[in-house]
């Protein structure tokens, strides 16, 4: 393989142990150092986000006997974004008897995210599904049931066999509740300090490694520096770049982005996933998408009109004028092709004139012959609380209309590079959850994220973790009144002051929005290089001009969320553009970076194993010079580099 | 549409607040509640007056992060429905509309529309668990729950945490709220061993904070998941029962 490295890109090592493939996991587990029960006590960690990573991981952490201080910018723990999470999780248990296995998990996994993700990694992700299962379920995640008392499974898009946990339309809430749930327990115990309405601003280092962060008191400013041994960034995800999104409103990149620009290498930002099947945008003051689970999909149909400008309404349309074009073009999958795959093809039509509704900006996603075939009963009980969603929405019934769908940008498989033991490149630093690039490739497939943020946050990180901190026993942390702490502070402080004092004329949100657009049109479900050339000098004007004609009123002293949401608009506005260039740099097409210039003849993306297949890892260098990109070879030894075919 | 609104300003926790009067024009019925605000929001801005705060994260009624009383109601007129799911289309051109925080002792008004509910968080560290160390858990398919057990577990579950039942009750009381916690976890039977010893801390940590229960079922109408008034029946069941049980024979106490 030649590999492309550019500049004085290096090559990263992962650090995935010898062996065959299933024995990886036990060999690390068993090769790590560990830290005995005593002595855990005398480790001070720090966890910022409370999502299913984050909380998971305190808790888990707390459990085991560290000292563990946990932060979050909601008002409490249980509001993280996971808790949208709405369609279900992966296991491979193979309750339903239908051929699944880890292996199978693992192979559908990779081959999902069309071969850009570390089979090691994605292995043992597999391999702790189950476990996710069994431990949530021990945790009163009420799932939902057979009437014998079994658990039941559905099926999800890019997968054959049924292997979705679920709890209603509400899948991320139970999961995030209990999670929650064993977290307030170890605060309850003592075991875990809980700061909420608390959001780092800044991450510390000393001597090459994370030593602890600075942080802002959302309600009266106060500006704090926590010390610890090791500090875990368990921050989300960053599609809110986009403005529009289906992510919550408070969603931002600030922490990996501060981490950044701290020497974490960030890997693959410009791999993001819009999703198939949101609500479309109504008018131009949208504050954010909805998503419709993707689940919907194993029951909707996907539809648009044959003709272009067909205007009449869609159940006066015959079915011999309607084109079920996923059926039609991936016989195989259907309307259970992966996300990126759908998202396109809806794209395709929607640029054929074929869309509906009153912006022509959606396609059908029609339940008229399940409801036939099963009953409205069921479908009730399936999608309910989604359909009730909808129609609160967009004021139609979902049960005899069919739902407008669009895609939309919904999950970031970018992050910050991690190993095999979820460190950054910044020794003590790791990273857990959406917040790190490690499982997804270059997609990732539905129900997937949820797995992932329980498996890093109870499984993974606690026993990874120890491997670094037995490094550091009887080592106090480092006091927060060192220079590497005041001096952090005082960048901090100067910042928020700087975003008060610019006085111009434009509120936060309309800088954000004018980026989302560029990142939209340029930098969303398909890209090119002169699309992509332009955004940056677009990107670059932008963030000129927030420097200079921003408004925040109020003070740095009390509550005062435009000065939040200044500082996250401001990351935003530097790492789009490292998304741009990373979606430059890679002269390829792959799941969810789609490159016009690299598509096969019938329009699907296509790779180029021989040049591209590795993660790259960008490092920053300071404001006014580019960045260095690293490269991480990817080897594929059990799953077979093919090109992605779901017909 | 266009609208009058009357919305509660209050700079800081402790300090005076009043209701001001602002006037908004020209907002799609499609909008949702919050992007009215949000359209407020920007014009304030533009004109050197600090927009309105308020707390709002999913915009999709599941985060429990909104809530404000919308014409007295929490959460507004529509019932089974947090405020970020309200559309103005549910409002009439030129209505007047009073917007205010969460009213009760317990909740301090942090800013504007914000206030704490840290309370509820410290309800659930109390016992709103069930005590199953990570990695300790056998396998999922071994304790059979039954179907109409685990709809009524998840029935009760679906509670947001987003206190429009304290806000709705005369007496401030945040009986549905725990209630729905004790019966998720009590339906179950993983939730078993702890049943009781749950429901006292729980109930005592509540009433630390909370005014008492008086069955006005203002608390059912105002909540968004439509949670139903008979888990606190269930609660306090549990919790006389708790009084008798013999806690020590059960081994759950030291
Ligand atoms: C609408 C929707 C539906 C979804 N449905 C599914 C599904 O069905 N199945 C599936 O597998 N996945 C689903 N996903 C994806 C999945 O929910 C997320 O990827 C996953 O929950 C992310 O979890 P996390 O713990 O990494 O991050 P989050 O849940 O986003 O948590 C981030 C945490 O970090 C905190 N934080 C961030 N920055 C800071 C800072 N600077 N200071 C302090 N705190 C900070 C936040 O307060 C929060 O607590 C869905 C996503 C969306 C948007
Ligand atoms: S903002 Fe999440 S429930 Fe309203």
């Amino acid at each position: 393989m030649t590999m492309n490295t550019e500049g004085n890109g290096t090559m990263l090592d992962p650090k995935v142990p010898e062996g065959p493939i299933q024995d990886k996991w036990t060999k690390r587990k068993f090769d790590v150092k560990l830290v005995n029960p005593a002595n855990r006590r005398k480790y001070d960690l720090i966890v910022v986000g409370t999502g299913l990573a984050g909380a998971g991981a305190a808790a888990a952490l707390g459990e085991l006997g560290y000292n563990v201080k946990a932060f979050t910018y909601n008002d409490s723990s249980r509001r993280a974004h996971s808790i949208a999470a709405q369609g279900g999780i992966n296991a491979a248990k193979n309750y339903p008897n239908d051929n699944d296995s880890v292996f199978r998990l693992f192979y559908d996994t990779v081959k999902g995210g069309d071969y850009r993700s570390r089979e090691a990694n994605v292995y043992r992700l597999a391999e702790v599904s189950n476990s996710i299962i069994d431990q949530t379920v021990a945790q009163g995640a009420p799932y939902a049931r057979e009437y014998g008392g079994l658990l039941d499974n559905r099926s999800f898009g890019g997968a054959q066999v049924s292997r979705t946990f679920y709890a209603r339309g509400q899948t991320g809430q139970q999961l995030l509740l209990t999670a929650y749930q064993a977290l307030a327990r170890q605060v309850g115990l003592g075991n875990v300090e809980l700061f909420t309405r608390t959001e780092m601003l800044e991450l510390v280092t000393k001597d090459g490694r994370a030593v602890g962060i600075v942080t802002r008191d959302l309600v009266t400013g106060e500006i704090t520096s926590h010390s610890a041994h090791a500090v875990v960034l368990a921050t989300g995800g960053y599609s809110n770049v986009y403005f529009l999104s289906t992510n919550a409103m408070n969603c931002n990149g600030t922490a990996a982005w501060r981490a950044y620009r701290k020497g974490a290498f960030f890997a693959n930002p410009s791999f993001t996933q819009i999703h198939p099947t949101c609500i479309p945008a109504s008018d131009e003051h949208q504050s954010k998408l909805t998503l419709m689970s993707e689940s919907l999909r194993n029951d909707g149909r996907i539809w648009v009109p044959k003709r272009a400008d067909d205007t009449r309404a869609p159940n006066e349309i015959p079915e011999d004028d309607r084109d079920y074009y996923l059926e039609r073009q991936y016989p195989a999958f259907g309307n259970l092709v992966p996300r990126d795959v759908a998202s396109r093809a809806a794209m395709r039509m929607i640029e054929q004139g074929r869309g509906v509704g009153p912006l022509k900006n959606g396609v059908y996603l029609d339940f008229t012959d399940s409801i036939n075939r099963l009953g409205r009963q069921t479908i009730e009980d399936r999608y309910g609380n989604l359909f009730e969603m909808y129609e609160r929405i967009t004021d139609e019934d979902p049960y005899v209309m069919p739902m407008r769908i669009y895609p939309a940008p919904h999950y970031t498989m970018g992050g910050l590079w991690v190993d095999y033991n979820l460190e950054t490149t910044i020794p003590g630093l790791f990273s857990s959850g959406e917040a790190n690039f490690s499982d997804h490739g270059a997609n990732r497939l539905g129900a997937s994220a949820l797995m992932q943020g329980v498996a890093d946050g109870y499984f993974v990180l606690p026993a990874t973790i120890s491997g670094y901190l037995a490094n550091w026993l009887n080592e106090p942390p480092v006091p927060t009144d060192d220079e590497a702490f005041t001096a952090a502070e005082q960048e901090v402080r100067d910042r928020l002051n700087r975003f008060l004092s610019i006085d111009g004329t434009h509120s936060v949100d309309y800088f954000h929005r004018r980026l989302g657009k560029i990142m939209i049109d340029e930098c969303g479900m398909s890209r090119d290089r002169k699309g992509l050339e332009k955004a940056l000098e677009q990107i670059s004007a932008l963030r000129a001009e927030f420097w200079k004609d921003l408004k925040v009123l109020g003070t740095d002293e009390s509550l005062n969320q435009s000065l939040e949401r200044a500082g996250r608009v401001a990351d935003f506005l530097e790492l789009a553009e490292l998304m741009v260039r990373d979606a430059l740099d890679r002269e390829e097409s792959c799941g969810g970076h789609f490159r016009l210039e690299h598509q096969t003849e019938d329009g699907e993306a296509r790779r180029d194993d021989e040049n591209y297949a590795f993660v790259s890892a960008w490092q920053w260098t300071g404001e006014d010079s580019p960045p260095i990109r690293h490269a991480e070879p990817l080897e594929f030894e059990y799953v077979a580099l093919t090109q992605r075919s779901y017909k | 549409m266009n609208l009058t609104l009357r919305v509660w300003r209050q700079p800081r926790r402790g300090s005076e607040g009043a209701f001001k009067t602002y006037e908004v024009k020209d907002v799609s019925p499609d909008a949702s509640f919050f992007e009215m605000l949000d359209q407020l929001n920007e014009r304030l801005n533009d004109q050197g007056e600090e927009p309105v705060a308020f707390d709002s994260d999913c915009r999709e009624g599941i985060c429990g992060t909104c809530g404000v009383m919308i014409n007295g109601s929490p959460h507004g007129p529509q019932s089974g429905t947090a405020t970020c799911q309200l559309h103005m289309r549910k409002f009439n051109d030129g209505d007047t509309i009073t917007v205010e925080p969460w009213r009760a002792l317990a909740f301090p008004v942090l800013k504007d529309l914000i206030v704490d509910r840290s309370p509820f968080d410290e309800i659930i560290q109390a016992g709103g668990y069930i005590s199953a160390n990570i990695g300790a858990a056998q396998d999922a398919n071994a304790t059979l729950v039954p179907k109409p057990a685990a709809e009524s577990s998840m029935d009760a579950a679906a509670c947001i945490g987003c206190a429009a039942c304290v806000a709705a009750c005369p007496n401030s009381a945040a009986n549905l709220f725990t209630a729905a916690k004790i019966a998720h976890l009590g339906l179950l039977p993983q939730g078993q061993p702890e049943r009781y010893l749950r429901t006292v801390a729980m109930v005592e940590t509540m009433e630390s904070y909370f005014g008492s229960c008086t069955n006005f079922g203002e608390c059912e109408t105002a909540c968004p998941k439509s949670i139903s008034i008979d888990v606190i029946a269930w609660m306090n069941r549990d919790y006389v029962a708790a009084q008798w049980k013999n806690l020590r024979k059960q081994g759950q106490q030291a």
